[in-house]
Parts: structure tokens; sequence; C-alpha cells
């Protein structure tokens, strides 16, 4: 009989929660008892509240067992772990769990269930299938494809991939560059983090799909200096993938070139913005530059560059192997596909949820969520990151599609979602967007590194209460400027959590109703 | 002993936009970036002062000081905030007894703030040298600490 397939996740949110311990502790314990396992370090399923979560290869399927602590590990045994035995940890089979088995994951169909380092497991679910497609394919049938699947940037911007690579396609340069925008910085969000850590090789793929695309020889993947992990999974990938001939000097034995590289970022927010990430690769301050240019004609070194997110290359790979019609039809209005929304803060059941554009927040915190982790009512929720509105409850019906949010002057963004119970204080949580935007302003635009210094101080006078009327009239009068007079995300849209705060929590600000209606 | 700054820089002065991967390898080889490396990476790159000390400044990640034997890192981000980071960097500015962005006078311990860890889904989150801990609850606070200690 063969060994027992165990699975202990080797995801930084698991080794966060002490998934090396609970490897090493079942791995002693079998050893004592005399029992084989075979132990796969594999990725995270993304249901972070039960990390770590050990998953045991049975008859059935994986069985789940979650949070796992070292401790847990005799009583596991006890109770029959090897055969899926029944335990108070016990989920039942991993793929039937609600959180898992409601969602539509095709990006993230992988994740959690193989290697992440394993060429083998990747080609054995799926893996290289849109890349086998596309080096049959000219440029023209791959524009098409990615066009016509509808797929549009993930990072937040949400501009369509295709018509951004058939500008890149379209231009003749001695060298053409591809470049992942993997810096991550949004609280509340960690889908790039994920796949750089649980499945680098569909971004290789996605990324060696749009160099044949647009004719890139060059790629480079920046990753932010918080992702240690990430970084060491991502330069290991490169290696295999490179070794395996599916990147280097013959793509796949065809005439395809592409040289891929792996970037550390240094810990400035504003890099994720795409002009101030080219500076930072270029060597420089990351400084935003102005467009036009567009980065798509003079991009990094000055020369035609596609840069997109991780989950934008990430999609990719399922357009091509499953056909873009396949893609286009998920999703409502203009927006096509899914997104995969990213649950934190103060929720019950944290976690990656990968869904169709066009369900409601109130489907993701309550039917994926589960409410707040305190049990306390839910008060406010940010969706977008930092630059994101707050979102109240009366809100909360609105379809999660691009088109819709921007009607009520919110933003997907790059699909986090940080929920806040009624122990929030919403003046104090404008107050920190402009601190943030102090401490992260490249300092290019005026409005945005001045402006949130005297938001801070402005939001402090409203909270002090004298002339508060009339901070508030300066407050917006400030905001407006920032959103009008700043280059790029940073300093136009801080204003958005502010302003949605102020505008739907003016009690936090110390202001009446009528005041507010004044106001 | 560390790889020498010339080496360093050799391995990286030829490299597209090589700055940014050489301040990496000179802040792991001797943990911060020193102000005398300055002149010698200026020139080893054909730059102004000027300009290496705007790049070494303008990057968070990048220390001009020696850093404590052991680096705590707190998450100061939304997600964290919205589950008690705010207490918990109390808590472990009177434990450490010193303040963010500070270095205790005996060398053994950095407090610094971080802008996520991308743990958001498990906060609050800390970062103890290279040690990542998610859910850090006031009782679990001195167990993630234990390492400083060792250091002392």
């Amino acid at each position: 009989m063969s060994a027992v397939k165990v699975f202990v996740p080797c995801d930084s949110a698991a080794l966060a929660a002490g998934a090396n311990e609970v490897a090493a502790a079942l791995l002693n314990e079998c050893a004592r008892r005399g029992l084989a396992i075979d132990l796969v370090r594999n990725g995270s399923r993304g249901l972070f509240w039960l990390e770590p979560l050990v998953e045991v290869g049975t008859a059935l399927g994986r069985v789940a067992y979650g949070p796992v602590t070292p401790e847990d590990v005799v009583s596991l045994l006890d109770a029959g772990l090897l055969d899926g035995g029944e335990h108070a940890l016990r989920h039942g089979i991993t793929e039937q769990i609600p959180f898992l088995a409601l969602q539509e994951r095709l990006t993230f169909r992988r994740m959690g269930i193989t290697d992440p380092l394993s060429l083998a497991d990747y080609e054995a679910h799926d893996g290289w299938q849109g890349l086998k497609r596309a080096v049959g394919m000219g440029s023209a049938d791959l524009l098409h494809e990615v066009t016509h699947s509808g797929l549009r940037g993930r990072g937040g911007a949400a501009f369509p991939a295709g018509i951004k690579w058939k500008t890149v396609a379209g231009l003749q340069a001695a060298q053409k560059y591809v470049v992942c925008n993997a810096d991550e910085g949004d609280s509340g969000t960690y889908s790039d983090r994920m796949t750089l850590e649980g499945d680098p090789f569909m971004l290789i793929e996605g990324m060696a799909i749009a160099a044949m695309t647009v004719g890139a020889t060059e790629g480079y993947i920046y990753i932010r200096s918080e992702y240690p992990h990430a970084v060491a999974t991502m330069t290991r990938a490169i290696a295999l993938a490179t070794e395996a001939g599916f990147l280097g000097d013959r793509v796949l034995g065809s005439e395809h070139i592409f040289h891929l590289h792996v970037r550390k970022a240094a810990g400035s927010y504003v890099c994720g913005e795409e002009t101030a990430m080219l500076e930072s690769l270029e060597g420089k301050r990351g400084i935003v530059r102005a467009k036009p240019p567009l980065p798509a004609i003079e991009g990094l070194f000055g020369l035609p560059t596609v840069i997109n997110n991780v989950i934008t290359f990430a999609s990719v790979p399922v357009i091509l192997a499953r056909g873009a019609q396949f893609y286009r039809d998920y999703g409502m209005g203009r927006s096509h596909g899914t997104l995969p929304f990213q649950l934190a803060g103060n929720v019950k059941q944290g976690g990656l949820v990968e869904k169709a554009f066009g369900l409601t927040l109130r489907e993701l915190l309550y039917g994926f969520g589960g409410g707040t982790r305190s049990g306390r009512p839910i008060k406010a929720v940010q969706v977008g990151g930092p630059l994101g509105a707050y979102v109240p409850e009366s809100q909360w019906d609105v379809p999660l599609d691009y088109e819709a949010y921007a009607a009520i002057g919110a933003v997907l963004g790059h699909g986090g979602i940080v929920v806040h119970d009624d122990t929030a204080d919403m003046a104090g949580l404008a107050r920190y967007a402009m601190e943030f935007c102090a401490i992260e302003s490249c300092g290019k635009c005026t409005p945005c590194r001045i402006g949130s210094t005297r938001g801070v101080e402005v939001i402090d006078r409203i909270a002090g209460g004298a002339n508060r009327e009339q901070q508030v009239i300066l407050l917006r009068d400030l905001c407006e400027t920032m959103v009008g007079g700043s280059l790029c995300a940073m300093g136009s849209m801080t204003p958005l959590p502010v302003l949605s705060a102020l505008d739907h929590y003016p009690e936090d600000f110390g202001l009446t109703a009528a005041d507010h209606q004044a106001a | 002993m560390p790889e020498p700054l010339d080496t360093l820089i050799q391995q990286h002065r030829n490299e597209a936009g090589g700055l940014m991967p050489l301040l990496h390898a000179v802040q792991a080889a001797y943990g911060f970036v020193a102000p005398e490396m300055v002149e010698p990476i200026a020139k080893g790159f054909n730059l102004s002062r000027a300009e290496v000390h705007g790049v070494i400044s303008y990057y968070h990640h990048f220390r001009t000081t020696p850093p404590g034997r052991t680096v705590v890192q707190v998450c100061r981000a939304e997600a964290c905030k919205a589950c008690g980071s705010d207490g918990l960097m109390a808590e472990v500015e009177q434990r450490l007894g010193i303040k963010a962005h500070e270095t205790r006078a005996d060398g053994a311990v950095s407090l610094e703030p971080v802008y996520c860890l991308g743990l958001c889904a498990q906060s609050p989150a800390m970062q103890v040298n290279d040690r990542l801990f998610a859910r850090v609850t006031p009782e679990r606070l001195p167990a993630v600490l234990s390492a400083v200690e060792v250091a002392a």
C-alpha cells in the first residue's frame, strides 16, 4: 500500500498561522507510530480562518481539518486522520465546504490543490494548455481572443487588456517588454500573493502568452519586498520553467524568445502605480510620470511595454485554453469573467472568493464571510483598497460590477474587501487615509504631497469641534483640489475613503444630520 | 564576512536598472546601506551622489543605520486596524520600551510599522525578523516577542 498523501500548505498565510510547526509535528508523530505519509506542501485554498488547513487524500477525495495546531496532531491521528476519520476539526470533503463549493474558480482553479513548484502537478491540472494553443496562433488571432474575452485590468483601473496589448503589438521597436505589477500594496488584498506563492507557473504562462502576442522578449515581475516568500517561489518557478523550455530562447520549441526576471520592490506604495513602478525598475526613485506618453508606447527604458497586474496575466491561460467565449459568458454588463474577491479585516470567514462579477457585497459579507469575527454588527466596508470608498449598508445590494460601483461613487479596485464592525471610528479612518497619503505620496503633485498633511489637520479640527461646519467645507474643497490636481490615483483617490466616511457616517465627525445638510 | 562592496557593485553595474538590485544586495549583506557607501556606488554606476542618496532615502525598505538584532514589524493598515492593531502597536511599544521607527539603546530590537503583510484575512499581523505571525491576540503576543528576548 502506498503512503497516504497529507497536504499542509506552504503559503505564507498558512506559515503565519503555524503550518511549518504542524507539518513537523505530523512527520514526527507519524514516524513514532510507524505510519507512512507522503507530505505535500501545497498552496492555500484561501480559506484563511481554517489555516493551517490539513488535507488527507482518501478514496472519496481530499478531507479537510482545520485550523490545526501542533497540539492537535496526536488526537487527530488517534481519530484516524489518515483515513479521513471523524474529529472536531474535520470539515468533510474540502471541495464540498460551502465557502469553496459556491465559488466559480476559473483563475484559481488549481489554488491549494497542487504543489506550487511541481511542473508535473501543473501539467496534470490543465497547465500550459493556453500557451500550447497560443504558440500555434498568430498575433492577430491572439489579440482577438484576449479582446473578445472582455478581460479588463484586474489591478484596479479595469482597462481592457486586449486594447493595451494591441497598441504594443502594433509598434516597431528593437525591444519590447512585458511587465507584471506584483506590488500588491492595498490593505485587504492578497490574491497576487497567493498566485505568486501558490500557482506561479500560471503567471509565467500568462506572461509568456502576452509576450508572444506583442512580440516582447524580456519580462519583469515587480514584487513587493514585504512578500519574501513570493519572491523566493517566483524566482524558483522561473528557473524551473526555463529549464523545462517554457521560457528562454525557444519557448515550447518555437521561434519565440522570452526571458523573465523577478525584481524586488522596496516598500513604496506608490510604486504600484504603473509609471512609478517603471521608474523603480529603471533604478530610480519611484516618482509618477506624466501621461502621455503611455507606457504601451514609451514604457520601460523608453520602449513599448505591456504592463498588467498579476491577476490579469493569470487570467489569460484559461481564456486561451477554454476560449474567449467561455470566459466572456461569466459576469454582467461590461464586466466579463470573474474577480477574486478578498474578504479581510473583521470577518468571521476571511478568505478568497472567486466569483463572476454581479454578486452583491451582502452575499459576500454574510453568505461567504459569515458576518464579523467580533460578532458585532458590520458598520462599514471598504471596497477596493485604501483608496476605495467606505460602503454603507444601504449600498450592499448593488451588484459588484465596475460600472455599477462607479455609479455609486465607489470602486472595485483589486477586489479587496475590508470589514469594520460598529466600534470603528470613521473620522479616525478618514484621518488615516490622509495620513497614509502623506506618508506614501511620491511628492510630485502639490495637492497630494501637501494636501494630505493639511487634510489630517482639518480632520483633527473637525474632531476638535471648533468651526466645524466651515472646516467641513474646507475639507471638501481640499478633496476637490486633490481629485483635480493629482497625476495618479494616490492623490486623486485618497478623497474617496475620506468623503465616503464623511457622507455616510457624519455622526462620527461630530456632525448632526442638520449640520451635515448645511455643509 | 559579507561580500566586499566593490564586488557587489561589479555584479550589478551592467544590469539594466541595476541600482535597486544592488541596494537590496548591500542591505542583505550588511544589514543597511551606510552613508559612506554612497560615493563608491555613485562612481560605479556613473551617477551623482545625490541621485544615489535620493533612491536610498526614497524607499522605506532601505536603512541607513544598523537595525537591532531583531526587527519587529507591526502592520498598520486598514484590515489590521479593523482587528485591533492600534492597541497591538501600543502594547508592543510598551513591552519593547521603544516607539515605532526606533532601535533600543542596547541594540537588541528595532520596531517598525509596516503597511500590509498580505495576511489581511487573519489580522492583526506581525513579522519578527523573517517570521510571520497572524491573528496576534494580546495572549499570543509574549510568544511572538520571545525571539527578542533571546537576541537581547
